[in-house]
């Protein structure tokens, strides 16, 4: 059996470092220790097969038991392809995030903010063929946290995907345009490259927008591509 | 080409995607119900670097099947929270060696990814076996010199088939991560 075809290693620059002394949390959590270099093999180049059977899709934050959550109705859309362009079917996308008022469906979210009984501020839905997903949800809240003084999230909400690979294993955020608190947060800002952050950041976009009913915002992922396939040894 | 999207921390609030019967890959209702195979506990504390319990992580696993591949009679995926002293645990079949890179084989392991709070990308280790006779040729453990360190990838049996593994973060005896 010939061996599989590794993923590409990412450029430092576009992805955030462990130790990021802006963002408090990472002081205590981050590894010391350099970390050990694997090539890949079945155990990064294969990936769980989510059977919708057991693992059921659910695309609309928006209301709970047709009952409306508050807020403003959103529909997030995008497309998520490797690195060479290719889309990435049948992947699992899972998203959380806070209701209108910043306030997750948590218990450990103490922030002084009101819960909706009609938003829990979850979903999972599945790419289709040509790596194509969409869901329904609610504008989500900025929220405090305790990083340093006055420190505000800009809002977002939280992505996690499995590629055709454990290699590409990612959580992410989406953030919104124009947002002012972007330029505050520590969590956005520790990626230096510039390109790489702004990627982050979805796109009001009106092909998305359904008249009468939501506004649209495109965001688009894209997962580790492959190594050139290795020369066969003659 | 568009480089890969940069990863951000799950952050604390993350239990919206945690299923708890997720950790019991046995699940009577699940993908492998009624599977055969060695029924293991593969459980560990894990900490920071001030030896605090990380209360707040989200552990998954992924691993081959009995017969050494990957979904292929077995899903080998389990998603669990760590509780207030910092555990996981997962209950799953043992896997088998599973092939590596030419004509090597791999020693049976599990890999192991942590998701928290102050982790902007998750860490990713193995628990291999302690006492597998393959251990001594797998070319993951043969690269980590340090036979100290080396044991941090290998659980230890503690007896009706559970394996503990736990995973320091930061500091004295700090799990070797894998670079993937
Ligand atoms: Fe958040």
């Amino acid at each position: 059996m010939s061996d599989p075809i590794p993923y590409r290693r990412p450029d430092p620059a576009t992805q955030p470092p462990y130790d990021a002394p802006s963002y408090g949390s990472t002081h205590k959590r981050h590894p010391k220790q350099p970390m050990l270099r694997v090539p890949h093999t079945l155990t990064e180049t294969s990936a769980p097969r989510f059977d919708q059977r057991f693992y059921g899709t659910q695309a609309d934050m928006s209301q709970v038991n047709g009952k409306a959550a508050l807020g403003e109705r959103i529909i997030v859309a995008g497309r998520v392809t490797d690195e060479d362009g290719r889309p990435c079917a049948n992947t699992m996308v899972e998203v959380w995030q806070a209701n209108a008022s910043g306030r997750y469906h948590h218990p450990r979210d103490q922030h002084d903010a009101p819960l909706d009984p009609n938003f829990e501020g979850r979903a999972r839905i599945f790419t289709d063929a040509d790596g194509r997903y969409s869901f329904v949800s609610i504008k989500p809240g900025a929220y405090p946290w305790r990083n340093h003084w006055n420190a505000w999230r800009p809002i977002h909400i939280h992505f996690g995907l499995h590629g055709a690979g454990w290699a590409q294993r990612m959580i992410t955020q989406m953030y919104f345009p124009g947002d002012p608190l972007l330029a505050l947060d520590p969590i956005f800002n520790t990626t230096a490259d510039e390109a790489a952050r702004n990627r982050l950041v979805s796109t009001f976009d009106l092909e998305v927008t359904k008249p009468e009913w939501a506004l649209g915002y495109r965001f688009d992922i894209v997962l580790r591509g492959r190594d050139a396939t290795p020369f066969e040894k003659a | 080409m568009t480089p890969a999207t940069a990863h951000q921390t799950a952050g604390p609030y993350w239990h919206m995607i945690d299923f708890p019967e997720w950790a019991d890959l046995l699940r009577a209702d699940g993908p492998n119900a009624g599977v055969g195979g060695e029924r293991i506990t593969l459980t560990g504390r894990i900490t920071d670097g001030d030896g605090a319990p990380v209360v707040d992580g989200l552990v998954e696993i992924w691993q081959a099947g009995p017969d050494g591949a990957y979904e292929s009679g077995f899903h080998g995926f389990g998603r669990c929270a760590t509780d207030a002293e910092g555990r996981y645990r997962f209950t799953t079949i043992k896997p088998g060696p599973v092939p590596g890179l030419g004509n090597a084989t791999q020693a049976p392991h599990i890999t192991v990814t942590l998701f928290a709070r102050g982790l902007m990308k998750h860490v990713v280790t193995r628990a291999y076996f302690e006492g597998e006779a393959l251990n001594a040729t797998d070319p993951v453990l043969a690269l980590v010199d340090d036979p100290a360190r080396c044991a941090t990838l290998v659980a230890r049996p503690q007896g009706d088939g559970v394996w503990t593994l736990d995973i320091v973060l930061q500091g004295e005896g700090e799990t070797v991560f894998l670079d993937v």
